[in-house]
């Protein structure tokens, strides 16, 4: 025992004593893990802070126009201010703003004779940025409902505009029936406008959606956070498991492995005393990557804490086995680092600690189960954000134990027991 | 103390050791010499316990060293011929572990690692970096951290290599001191100066075997000569070399800038050598005589120097 601490304390003392690896292990991960958290949507029970900006071009000089804004501005969404066409372009072509939207002269009358079938549609030039469609789509979206609501508001409220409709339809080459009814149309209009509080309203488009994140329960907001703090944690866990083969690996180069090999200790002492101080490590590392997120971002563990330590532990255990693995199968630290980060890498890439693995092609998704660190990182997703209890934990702890028991037997079966 | 019996070692078609025996008794230094890959290290990875041989054995104390955790290698201490430290702990926290790894703990490890860094000449920079310590100062280290156990068998693998000569010597001191303890010592090296200096006996390898052995005065016995005679002669010429290495008594003559180096069986020939160098053009300036050494074995035996394979 004696021997057993006293390796595992040399294997800390070394890693800590090291302040690039502390800084890998530790600090890359907190960094990382933020930049992604905040690009991916960040914390959502904070006020949004990422009001799409939309430079809106008036050229009618209007009423209609006016109010169109002024319904924009409303928008929670959206951050809209006014823009000549000319600067709007060039501030959507160098990427300063996504999208612009332009509302041509004459748009309210051209759009009241085109509600009611009695002139061309006008046009309104969206100008978007092509890295940002799905803005462009959004606004689009909004624009829509608050041109209905405006131009439909002016058309039925307005007597004047009703009046210039129906001096058009006189001259109109519209079969009689139709011109027929539209001129009764018009007459109704008339009359609607002589009532009190005629024209505040207008159509709207007649439905709302109600939008809900499924996240732990109602009220509790999605944080991104949560996974990418997760996934950032998996990856340096990994390339930590890659040090600890290299270590061992450099122990034989170094001569040192024919020292512990001369001392009369079990295998089950040498490999195992490295791979607790690495489990040890590991367990720290998420310790205070969640701790940092808890702290400053609000992450929190929704769900079973118990499954949450269940899932740390087992992963922890994994990253120490695959280290071994490493040391296993390399010949020499140089070539084993290589193909080591290769491989760690695509474990990363395919566990969706970048992207979540939601965003796979499906056959991708099938493929990437077989991947350990992917069951960690949804293992980690369930028990934070998704808020599930300890009996969804139970999946990936028991793939995670089985991976690490795999990787140790090949490890122990490979190992090159005797000193060079 | 320590006996090894016929031992064998092969990596594919190369036998790196080929039944190699000999023993090792209580205060002694036994010294294996031979040239890089004469099989030094491999025997001696077989002594430790490292590498398995493919036959033979390996006694300490009658006992046989059997398995990862044999209790004999508590008597072992093994001096990698490689820095075997880490150069990111301090001296005492490497001797601390390497301590524990026999089993020591608390004051009898603090009271061991006083005593082998005093034996090093190392108390006063016990709590330094090891990577800030110099090449000889680490060769100390690598030696203390295997005397940390105390063990009655210390296996030292060429424990020079690389240091000037300061810390060499410092290094012959310790181990003469551990030799008058009564410890046994088995040494590499290729250095046949260090061997002679410190082994009672020697055993020489070649390809894997021992091909003599016995103490330096009985290996000196091999030479072919009894004493190297070096003539500083007045000529930039010597035309009769090879009549020289003719003549009755002489075993070899070579010629270098001035000086003619002839090999004699009895130095009771050197008047008549004289005699007949100053009738054949060779008068001389100064005679200086020289003993065979361990290296004129080695080449009287394999045809090659120590070094130069």
């Amino acid at each position: 025992m004696t021997a057993f601490l006293a390796l595992v304390r040399k294997d800390l003392q070394i890693f800590f004593g090291d302040t690039r690896a502390v800084i890998m292990a530790f600090a890359a991960p907190i960094l990382i893990g933020s930049f992604f958290g905040y690009v991916f949507g960040g914390n959502q029970t904070k006020k949004d802070s990422t009001q799409m900006q939309v430079l809106f071009v008036d050229q009618e000089q209007g009423p209609v126009a006016k109010q169109l804004l002024a319904a924009m501005q409303q928008d929670a969404n959206l951050l809209v201010s006014l823009s000549a066409l000319e600067p709007a372009r060039e501030a959507v072509r160098k990427g300063k703003a996504p999208v612009a939207v332009v509302i041509p002269a004459g748009f309210g009358d051209q759009a009241a004779q085109a509600l009611f079938g009695s002139g061309p549609k006008p046009e309104i030039t969206v100008l978007f940025d092509p890295s940002h469609q799905t803005e462009a789509s959004m606004v689009r979206g909004i624009l829509t409902g608050q041109v209905m609501q405006t131009v439909t508001k002016e058309s039925f409220g307005n007597k004047a505009t009703v009046r210039t409709a129906r001096e058009r339809l006189k001259d109109s080459t519209m079969e009689p029936a139709r011109k027929a009814a539209l001129t009764e149309l018009f007459s109704s209009l008339d009359r609607y406008g002589d009532q009190p509080g005629a024209g505040s309203g207008g159509l709207s488009v007649p439905f709302q959606t109600k939008d809900e994140a499924m996240t732990a329960r109602a009220g509790v907001a999605y944080n991104s956070y949560a996974h990418s703090f997760g996934g950032m944690a998996i990856q340096f866990m990994l390339f930590m498991g890659v040090d600890v083969g290299i270590g061992l690996l450099l122990l034989r180069q170094r001569g040192l492995w024919r020292r512990f090999r001369a001392a009369p200790l079990s295998k089950t002492v040498l490999l195992g005393s490295r791979a607790a101080s690495a489990m040890l490590v590991g367990m720290m590392i998420l310790t205070v990557v969640f701790t940092f997120a808890r702290v400053v971002f609000g992450v929190k563990i929704e769900g079973s804490l118990l499954g949450f330590i269940g899932i740390c532990a087992a992963f922890s255990l994994m990253t120490a086995a695959y280290g071994l693995l490493i040391a296993a199968i390399g010949r020499t630290p140089e070539a084993a680092r290589g193909l080591a980060t290769l491989a760690t890498l695509l474990m990363v890439m395919m566990s969706g600690a970048w992207v979540p693995s939601f965003l796979f092609p499906s056959w991708m998704q099938g493929v990437t189960k077989a991947v350990p660190a992917r069951w960690a990182m949804d293992g980690l997703d369930a028990m934070t954000w998704r808020g599930l209890g300890i009996e969804e934990a139970l999946l990936p702890i028991a793939v995670l134990l089985g991976s690490a028991a795999v990787f140790g037997a090949i490890a122990v079966w490979r190992f090159r027991w005797e000193a060079d | 103390m320590l006996t090894a019996e016929n031992l064998k070692k092969a990596y594919g078609s190369l036998r790196a050791v080929d039944g190699v025996s000999f023993r090792v008794g209580p205060g002694e230094v036994f010294g294996l010499l031979g040239p890089n890959g004469a099989g030094k290290t491999t025997t001696i990875g077989m002594l430790a316990g490292l590498v398995s041989p493919d036959s033979g054995e390996v006694r300490i104390a009658g006992h046989p060293i059997t398995g990862d955790t044999s209790p004999q290698k508590q008597r072992l201490g093994v001096v990698p011929q490689e820095l075997a430290l880490f150069d990111e702990l301090s001296a005492a926290s490497n001797l601390s572990l390497f301590g524990a790894l026999y089993g020591l703990s608390g004051a009898a490890a603090a009271k061991e690692q006083d005593r082998v860094l005093t034996l090093v000449g190392l108390a006063d920079r016990a709590r330094d970096k090891v990577g800030t310590f110099s090449g000889g100062m680490k060769r100390r280290l690598n030696l203390a951290a295997a005397l940390m156990h105390d063990p009655q068998v210390i296996l030292l693998d060429e424990p020079t290599v690389g240091v000037d000569t300061q810390s060499r010597n410092a290094i012959f001191d310790n181990l003469e001191t551990l030799k008058a303890a009564g410890k046994t010592l088995l040494y590499t090296t290729h250095y046949m100066e260090e061997a002679e200096r410190l082994c009672d006996h020697i055993a020489i390898m070649d390809h894997g075997k021992v091909i003599a052995s016995d103490t330096v005065a009985g290996l000196l016995r091999h030479a072919p000569v009894s004493s190297f005679v070096l003539i500083d002669l007045v000529a930039n010429q010597f035309a009769n070399l090879i009549e020289a290495a003719a003549l009755p008594g002489v075993v070899s003559a070579t010629l270098s800038g001035r000086q003619l180096r002839l090999g004699v069986r009895s130095m009771d020939d050197l008047p008549e050598l004289l005699r007949w160098l100053l009738g054949h053009g060779g008068e001389f300036e100064q005679v200086q005589t020289e003993r065979p050494t361990l290296e004129t074995v080695f080449l009287h035996l394999t045809g090659r120097s120590l070094r130069d394979t």
